[in-house]
């Protein structure tokens, strides 16, 4: 069940949100590959289709990868779904490791 | 004809609910559901979506004082939606959520004043009862034609059915116990043990469904003692990924897929709590328990019996309506005890979803411009971190795109069964018998995976 996650380098917005999506991509066994997610299309739903189970597997990934915790009443929750680009922000942003 | 008090609750000032950590008493429960009542409309038959658990439980009581009966239909796609109107054209949804566009027609509920116990309440204190007889709720399964099949819930049997829970859930049986549920309300689970069993068990329901770790931690942790988490081993499996510390906690429940010795024994040593897990279907309600960390047989619910009949087991006795037909694998172990052997081959569950392969395939082959296409389950696939494993599908849709075909399926089929990956192929690798081989369709698979590995994570 351990996956290899690739250790975070990454320095800009870009490429924070490129290894997200990887880390996604890889996670989800999403079949396509990092580059074909669209940043601006929602996570959740329609766009890339992800569902509540995906939403937790990304909240395993992003706690072991970037120490961030989420909870369901974050009223920003609505918000940082919405496409890879907000969700790579917020994690820019509560990052801890 | 008997009737069934609505709560088991003895005192006015007992504890039903908790928001946010503050407790709700039984009484501003019974005037919410009875303020409720008065406003709900005309129709006899309600979809109740509403997301938080106590306004979730005031819409069913005050459905069940005005005689209405719940539908729980297995996912809200617009085609479920088409097909409840169906089975009864005058359900109307109540729903807490504003944005909520489900095409029924729809009433918000929201208390006026959440969490708080208000202005003294000095209405007469008295709890009502229930027809025993009264239909409660209309529970789906997706059947394989493609219509939603309905199983009725008269409230005599709901009752009976958590009351006989409660007997094998100690500390439930005495009392008291505040429950936090990880499942919504509108799960045949949830709808059971985290809403009817506090309400029956004289117990107290938490209004927050805890979804993410942090969730589970913080909800259990603004319950007072003695707490119970209802979860899923989707659940569990991230709890333990994500090295959340729990409060110490009295019992977890875990129910909607099998949990394997290993994880259960895992669960009860990191958290110190007996981890019990509970069987049941649709069909019959939940009806065994077994402590899985100790051990493999299942024993029913007092009065529940199984019976070998043709090749498949049949429920009956307890809570059960009528005569039942299982869809696992069981061999039985005397009158009271029994082993699961898996499901039958046709049957799915994901993540704690059910449906059948045949449901699918008459959804994917209901699309104008699919020729023919089939789901698949693929054992060969790593599970992910919160250990599910998804479908896949095989498709023959020359004249669609693939967005515009998931785009389709979306509209009919639960979300956790979209296909991962869905393959255009020119043909499927059908027998002379029509019937698709599991070995063909997973060598077709590997074939595709070979020639587009960037599309296989």
């Amino acid at each position: 069940m351990e996956q290899a996650i690739p250790k975070p380098t990454t320095t800009s917005a870009d490429a924070l949100e490129l290894e997200i999506a990887q880390l996604i991509v890889q996670g989800l066994n999403l079949p396509m590959s990092a580059a074909q997610i669209d940043p601006e299309a929602p996570l959740y739903g329609e766009g890339l289709g992800l569902d509540s189970i995906d939403i937790l597997e990304i909240a395993l990934i992003v706690s072991k990868q970037y120490g961030i915790v989420l909870r369901a009443d974050n009223q920003e929750n609505e918000r940082i779904f919405r496409s890879l680009r907000l969700f790579s922000q917020y994690v820019a942003a509560h990052r801890t490791k | 004809m008997s009737a069934l008090p609505l709560i088991a609750h003895e005192r006015p000032e007992a504890v039903l609910a908790y928001r946010a950590g503050a407790p709700i008493s039984a009484r501003r429960f019974l005037s919410e559901a009875r303020a409720l009542a008065d406003r709900l409309p005309a129709g006899a038959h309600v979809l109740n979506l509403c997301a938080d658990r106590y306004r979730f439980t005031v819409g069913l009581a005050a459905s069940l004082l005005r005689a209405k009966c719940s539908l729980l239909p297995p996912s809200y796609t617009p085609e479920v939606i088409r097909q409840l109107r169906c089975f009864a054209p005058d359900t109307f949804c109540l729903t807490d959520d504003a944005q909520c566009a489900v095409d029924l027609p729809r009433m918000l509920y929201r208390e006026s004043e959440p969490c708080a116990e208000a202005a003294p309440d000095t209405s007469e204190w008295s709890v009502p009862r229930i027809d025993a007889a009264q239909s409660a709720a209309y529970v789906f399964t997706s059947g394989s034609t493609g219509a939603p099949l309905p199983h009725h819930k008269s409230w005599g049997r709901l009752v009976q059915s958590v009351r006989l829970e409660a007997l094998r859930l100690a500390p439930i049986d005495r009392g008291g116990c505040a429950i936090l549920g990880t499942v919504p309300a509108q799960h045949m689970y949830g709808f059971e043990s985290t809403v009817l069993l506090p309400l029956q068990s004289a117990g107290a329901l938490c209004a927050e469904r805890a979804f993410f770790p942090a969730d589970i931690a913080a909800g259990l942790q603004a319950l007072p003692r003695p707490r119970a988490l209802f979860t899923t081993p989707v659940h569990l499996r991230s709890l333990l990924a994500a090295e959340v510390a729990l409060p110490q906690t009295d019992l977890i429940v875990s129910a909607t897929a099998m949990l394997t010795a290993n994880l259960a024994r895992e669960v009860e040593d990191r958290y110190g709590a007996p981890l019990l897990e509970i069987y049941g279907s649709t069909e019959t309600g939940q009806i065994a328990a077994r402590r899985t960390a100790l051990e493999l047989e299942w024993r029913l619910w007092q009065g529940v019996r199984l019976e070998r009949r043709d090749e498949r087991c049949w429920a009956q006795g307890g809570h059960i309506e009528q005569l039942t037909p299982m869809a696992d694998v069981i061999e039985l172990k005397g009158e009271e005890r029994f082993v699961l052997h898996g499901r039958t081959s046709d049957l799915v569950n994901i993540a704690g979803k059910r449906s059948s392969l045949a449901y699918l395939n008459f959804q994917l082959n209901a699309i104008p411009g699919v020729q023919d296409g089939a789901f698949f389950v693929r054992e060969d696939e790593p599970a992910s971190l919160a250990g599910v494993t998804r479908l896949a599908a095989l498709v023959v849709a020359p004249s669609l795109d693939t967005p515009a075909l998931l785009e389709r399926l979306r509209e009919r089929i639960d979300p956790v069964f979209l296909p991962r990956p869905l393959l255009r192929v020119q043909a499927l690798p059908r027998n002379e018998t029509g019937k698709l081989p599991q070995q063909l369709l997973r060598r077709l698979v590997a074939q595709a995976a070979a020639q587009a590995p960037d599309l296989f994570a």
